[in-house]
């Protein structure tokens, strides 16, 4: 803010007046060119101070025995941390519950995302309600999803209603197999624990995940599928293209772009999560992603350094995710 | 029918197609289209649906199984030990600070950078846009220590500008990326005129461009305040609970009036409370929300 204060009269008092008759593009030219540099100069400072410093800082902590509350000097410890990282079994297990975190929460919302994109971009009364509608989602904010979701799934919860008492009655209402198939759904009294139950939670909070950020992957497909010419579907129906032809070999082809810069976002908002599994289930170990192990290195351990560490890994695993994006990208274009 | 169709030109199967009078196959394939839309209205609206149930309802009815599926009760006490906890509405109102201000130092900091970026040639320019543009590609878990050290060394722990300023690590790359584009786009005759007039490129920029970006400036303000307000990691690690702590945090901690049962009530109805503004904000700006979300993905 303060920055600002000042560019503001020192663009001021730039060579401003200009006269018509001297030759007016040089000095306006060079005026605006410092004016360019007052103006980038708020941005620059701001995320030299939030950004780039405390990202080299993280860096070198990162080889120190750094402590946040003691006083002490940090001494240079070398590869310590990493060592320790990389050889800690819940650092370990950390990462790949990350990765099983990413690659379900990603690969069911593009699934759906897809689908919901198709629905909203073809013709029908109430598409404009339906994209409206997936805006909701989008909005709440994670803590609440993951509150609100934490309610719905307990052993007394709406689920659990669902499961035992409803479904049951919908289908035995089906002749002839509906006895049978209500038969599948727990009974009443059986509640299923889908947020305690350590081989049901990962799939639990993907669900959550996927919940809140499909309508995201939906609305940057739905933009893909948007640009593509409706003549060509006209054409290739006339050829006899069915249904199924044309989303294989013209829509996913040209959405293809968008697709995959949705892809890219999600990714690696995905790897980083931290506040939906917090919330639902705090720092339970078989739940835990490498951004909750870091945070809890960093505050409930208060090891600095060794969360530096952490921080520095999960980056490095962003930046090779980046990287290989982005190949994909050019592939795409080359 | 292939045959019928292959025997007649092929320019005459498009109509042939829509005068077709019922089929089963069809009737099937729209019933299963709308069920599939129907369903995903319920899935999409039904657990905030289920939050607004569950905070008129006592405690003692939230997780009663069977349950019923509409509002059985008008209960508010949920809301009123909600309004009453000083806690909470301390939360509320830092919330609302911070997510201004954060906008605030978004858009003038944001807009100032993207006309220089956008609509200026000078030295460094791609190096500072790469800069900026980068920030979104790393994680905030990456700099959550060294960030911590920063405000601390500075005072600001618990403090409502520690989160104002650590919020621009998102706010920034995007307001600028997207308004970037928008002085891009502006024709240059409008420089060229503010230069007959004899204004200087600043007055050019804030009395011509800027009044000409504000859809861009609504729609990223609209983003901003959104990420602000449901920011959760640095709001929970920079302060402390009673002091400078958001909305987000407090709502994740929640323990109510009710020692012996979870206090599903009142989570639900403070819950409400934060995410109401939020959904309505998000129906009345729908069109720029999502021309800003979408502002990336097409243009990249």
């Amino acid at each position: 803010m303060s920055q600002q204060a000042v560019s503001a009269p020192l663009a001021r008092s730039a060579p401003g007046r200009v006269k018509l008759s001297e030759a007016p593009q040089s000095s306006w030219a060079k005026a605006r060119e410092r004016l360019g540099w007052l103006m980038v100069a708020p941005s620059v400072i701001i995320v030299s101070l939030v950004a780039l410093y405390p990202l080299a800082q993280s860096v070198r902590l990162s080889f120190t025995n750094a402590r946040l509350a003691s006083g002490r000097e940090e001494e240079y410890r070398g590869l310590t941390n990493y060592r320790f990282l990389l050889e800690n079994n819940d650092f370990i297990a950390a990462f790949w519950n990350t990765v099983q975190f990413t690659i379900g929460s990603v690969f069911f919302e593009t699934i759906l995302g897809m689908v919901i994109a198709l629905i909203i971009n073809s013709n029908f009364s109430g598409r404009g309600l339906l994209r409206t509608a997936i805006l909701v989602p989008w909005a709440i904010p994670t803590v609440v999803s993951s509150r609100l979701w934490g309610l719905m799934l307990t052993d007394r919860g709406v689920f659990n209603d669902l499961l035992q008492y409803r479904l049951p009655q919908l289908v035995d209402w089906i002749p002839g197999i509906g006895g049978s198939l209500a038969g599948i759904f727990p009974s009443p009294g059986n509640p299923i624990a889908f947020i305690s139950d350590p081989n049901l939670a990962m799939p639990a909070v993907i669900g959550v995940d996927v919940w809140k950020t499909t309508p995201f992957m939906a609305l940057l497909i739905l933009a893909g599928l948007q640009i593509i010419p409706g003549d060509i579907y006209e054409a290739s129906t006339v050829d006899g293209a069915s249904k199924w032809q044309q989303f294989w070999q013209m829509t996913l082809p040209m959405v293809r772009p968008a697709l995959l810069v949705a892809l890219i976002f999600r990714t690696l908002d995905a790897f980083r999560v931290f506040d939906v599994i917090f919330v639902l289930r705090g720092p339970a170990l078989d739940t835990q992603t490498l951004a909750i192990f870091a945070q809890q290195t960093l505050i409930n351990g208060d090891r600095l350094g060794r969360a530096s560490a952490a921080s520095v890994l999960i980056f490095l695993c962003i930046a090779v995710l980046v990287f290989v994006y982005t190949r994909m990208v050019k592939v795409e274009e080359a | 029918m292939a045959t019928i169709a292959g025997s007649r030109p092929r320019t005459a199967a498009a109509p042939l197609a829509r005068r077709r009078p019922f089929s089963l196959g069809r009737f099937a394939n729209r019933t299963i289209f709308y069920l599939l839309v129907a369903f995903i209205f319920v899935y999409t609206l039904f657990p905030f649906y289920w939050a607004i149930i569950s905070s008129l309802r006592p405690d003692g009815d939230i997780l009663r199984v069977p349950t019923t599926y509409w509002p059985d009760n008008l209960y508010l006490d949920h809301y009123r030990y909600v309004f009453n906890n000083g806690e909470f509405l301390r939360a509320l109102r830092n919330s609302t600070v911070i997510s201004l201000s954060t906008v605030l130092l978004a858009l003038i900091t944001g807009a100032a950078s993207a006309y220089a970026m956008g609509r200026m040639r000078f030295r460094g320019r791609t190096i500072i846009l790469y800069l900026i543009l980068s920030m979104t590609m790393f994680p905030q878990i990456a700099i959550l220590g060294s960030l911590f050290q920063v405000i601390r060394r500075l005072g600001l722990y618990d403090t409502i500008p520690a989160l104002i300023f650590s919020y621009t690590t998102f706010t920034l790359p995007f307001t600028v990326w997207v308004l970037s584009n928008f002085f891009k786009a502006m024709p240059g005759e409008l420089e060229e005129s503010a230069l007959v007039d004899g204004s200087t490129p600043f007055q050019a920029f804030y009395k011509i461009l800027l009044p000409l970006a504000l859809p861009g400036l609504v729609t990223t303000g609209l983003l901003a305040f959104i990420a602000a307000w449901n920011e959760f990691l640095f709001a929970l690690t920079f302060t402390r609970a009673g002091g400078a702590r958001t909305v987000q945090p407090t709502i994740a901690s929640f323990t109510g009036n009710s020692q012996y049962e979870y206090p599903w009530g009142s989570i639900m109805a403070a819950s409400v409370v934060v995410t109401v503004p939020l959904v309505l904000m998000v129906l009345i700006f729908q069109r720029k929300i999502l021309g800003g979300l979408t502002a990336g993905a097409v243009k990249g």
